[in-house]
């Protein structure tokens, strides 16, 4: 393999660069440094560089979890362990349910053409618009009378899954389509039914579409904070929620919330880069292939 | 014979469990919002025993001031943003098309705000943003400038609740038009090059008008977006000073929740999800022109041939 030449750019270039990548990590850098002060170093007016940095943040949010004793902890608060806990439930459960509903959908719609990808993809550009705010009220009413599931994980999971299915059979769908149907004749050949040829032939190659998928679905199902808000009582709250919780009190612990955040936080960020070139494969698909 | 027989349900075998989730849980709820939106209604209540008011709710929301105040608002949010957002995004795209190293960690770096819970961008900017001990007021002090009210003032507010959304969502257009500028024919850069148009003449005759269908995606997608722009604003002013940064969702939310009328909520629901298919197909409708008047002088092109 050729070594691959880059073009020579002048240095103001690179100045600009350099900015760029500051503006956009300076903020998350911001938060992991205060997660690591003590209240005082936060309020303190000297440079925001120089202190030591300690876990005792982290530890106050994960008291339930510390398997010694923290001596600066005199009261347990288990609110954020048991909404981790949820968080983490909630989101790998919608997610898995989510890709298996979602590809054996995307495979029927491709394989036994039953609408065109114009529907398909018209009725996620539909579904994308509207907004979590407006399935607050009848997804409350309905999960609260109808359904009896209010302040349960299930009935926050079945919201996440019917909110992310629309977006993950169509990006799926993009990637079924590539899939040579002759692979899948010779496989029928040899006897496999449907099923096999569906698990054993097709998934295997839809891997990474699959990933995509898998993690815009976790992002949302992680990140997403005002139906979760509605339908969650004291034992199902996500992290999200807890955090909003405790920045309406008026005395905000800095250390401690902005420690939550970045576990908050760090699901994602080592998705982004563990999985950048997927992501940018799912951001992308809707708009430059069309 | 029931091998053929299976055969021939397994597509519905296959599609019925995504059938039924969203009928269930995404469908039904739209349906029932807008029967809500015809009643008042609320929270204790069933459903049932609320009562039906027809228009009610929607007039009522034409003639309330603050609905109205925070339509605007949103309005303007979006506006801004989307422009903003724009402008900057297919700027640096055009500057960062180039051949270096390390282009795809820098791609990487650019989508981690985007990743991150919007809770926790309006978590970050909110501790920028704060009076004492923040970055933005502590750098001004220490050159000897005034302190700004980043939040508690109504318009600094409106502008750091749209700079932390500028910073959170002008990577998605960078990422979009940048995929779209590396997908672009070589053979019509190289002949503008050829024919010597100059590094501007490139951008502005050759590289935009090729981007534009994608351009106007990514457009019509993030304007959907910023109209659910809802979490940021929540954690950083929840709305206030006044209503200045009252965007619909979040009067929706607050709405349903601290006022408790979900009928009228609902009715606000729906305001918004018109106002967005409006939108949308605005969108959809020029984009169509467009393509048309293409075609058109392609075709009447190639007739004078």
């Amino acid at each position: 393999m050729a070594e691959k030449i880059y073009d020579k750019q002048n240095p103001a270039f690179y100045a600009l660069l350099v900015a760029l990548v500051v503006m956009a990590v300076g903020p998350i850098v911001m938060m992991l440094t205060t997660s690591l002060k003590l209240n005082v170093d936060i309020m303190s007016d000297s440079s925001s560089l120089l202190f030591m940095p300690t876990l005792r943040n982290y530890e106050t949010a994960l008291c339930d979890f510390l398997w010694y004793e923290a001596p600066h902890i005199d009261y347990c608060d288990k609110t954020f362990g048991r909404a981790l806990v949820n968080s983490l439930i909630i989101a790998l459960v919608s997610t898995v349910l989510t890709l298996v509903i979602g590809c054996m959908a995307a495979y029927a719609l491709v394989r036994f053409r039953f609408m065109g990808r114009d529907t398909v993809s018209l009725s996620t550009l539909a579904m994308r618009m509207v907004p979590p705010a407006v399935l607050l009220v009848p997804v409350f009413g309905i999960w609260t009378f109808q359904f009896q599931i209010d302040g349960t994980r299930a009935g926050i999971i079945l919201v996440y899954v019917a909110m992310n299915l629309p977006f993950v059979i169509w990006i799926l769908q993009s990637f079924i389509v590539q899939v040579p149907i002759q692979l899948e004749e010779a496989a029928r050949m040899d006897g496999a039914g449907p099923f096999q040829v569906f698990f054993l032939v097709v998934l295997p190659l839809i891997k990474p579409g699959l990933a995509a998928a898998a993690i815009f679905t976790f992002r949302v199902a992680w990140n997403e904070f005002l139906l979760a808000n509605a339908l969650a009582d004291r034992n199902s709250r996500t992290v999200p929620v807890t955090i909003v919780n405790s920045i309406t009190e008026f005395d905000i612990d800095w250390g401690v919330i902005m420690a939550t955040g970045m576990l908050l936080a760090i699901p994602p960020i080592i998705f982004t880069f563990v999985a950048s070139r997927q992501i940018i494969t799912g951001m992308t698909a809707g708009a430059v292939k069309g | 014979m029931q091998t053929a027989n299976a055969n021939r349900l397994t597509p519905y075998l296959f599609l019925a469990p995504a059938a039924l989730i969203m009928a269930v849980a995404l469908l039904y709820p739209i349906g029932y919002m807008i029967y809500a939106s015809f009643l008042d209604w609320n929270p204790s209540q069933r459903i049932g025993d609320a009562e039906f008011v027809g228009l009610k709710n929607y007039i009522g929301l034409l003639s309330d001031a603050a609905f109205r105040e925070s339509f605007f608002v949103t309005l303007k949010f979006a506006a801004v943003v989307v422009t903003l957002e724009m402008v900057l995004g297919v700027g640096l795209a055009l500057l960062l098309d180039r051949n270096i190293r390390g282009m795809s960690m820098l791609r990487t770096l650019f989508i981690l705000p985007m990743m991150i819970a919007p809770i926790v961008v309006g978590l970050m900017w909110r501790y920028m943003y704060h009076p004492s001990v923040g970055i933005f007021n502590r750098t001004l002090k220490s050159l000897g400038f005034e302190p700004i009210p980043w939040l508690s003032d109504g318009s600094w507010a409106f502008a750091s609740v749209v700079i932390a959304d500028v910073w959170q969502w002008t990577p998605f257009i960078f990422i979009l038009s940048l995929a779209a500028l590396q997908s672009l024919p070589q053979s019509a850069m190289e002949a503008a090059r050829i024919d010597g148009a100059t590094g501007w003449q490139q951008i502005v005759y050759i590289k935009l008008p090729l981007m534009m269908p994608v351009l106007i995606v990514t457009l019509l997608l993030r304007l959907i977006d910023a109209f659910k722009v809802l979490e940021v604003i929540l954690v950083l002013t929840n709305g206030g000073p006044g209503l200045s940064t009252e965007i619909l969702s979040l009067r929706i939310s607050r709405t349903a929740s601290e006022f408790r009328e979900l009928g009228e909520a609902a009715a606000m629901s729906n305001y918004l999800l018109i106002l967005l298919v409006i939108l949308t197909f605005a969108m959809f409708a020029y984009n169509k022109a467009v393509e048309a008047r293409a075609a058109r002088l392609r075709k009447a092109a190639e007739e004078d041939l």
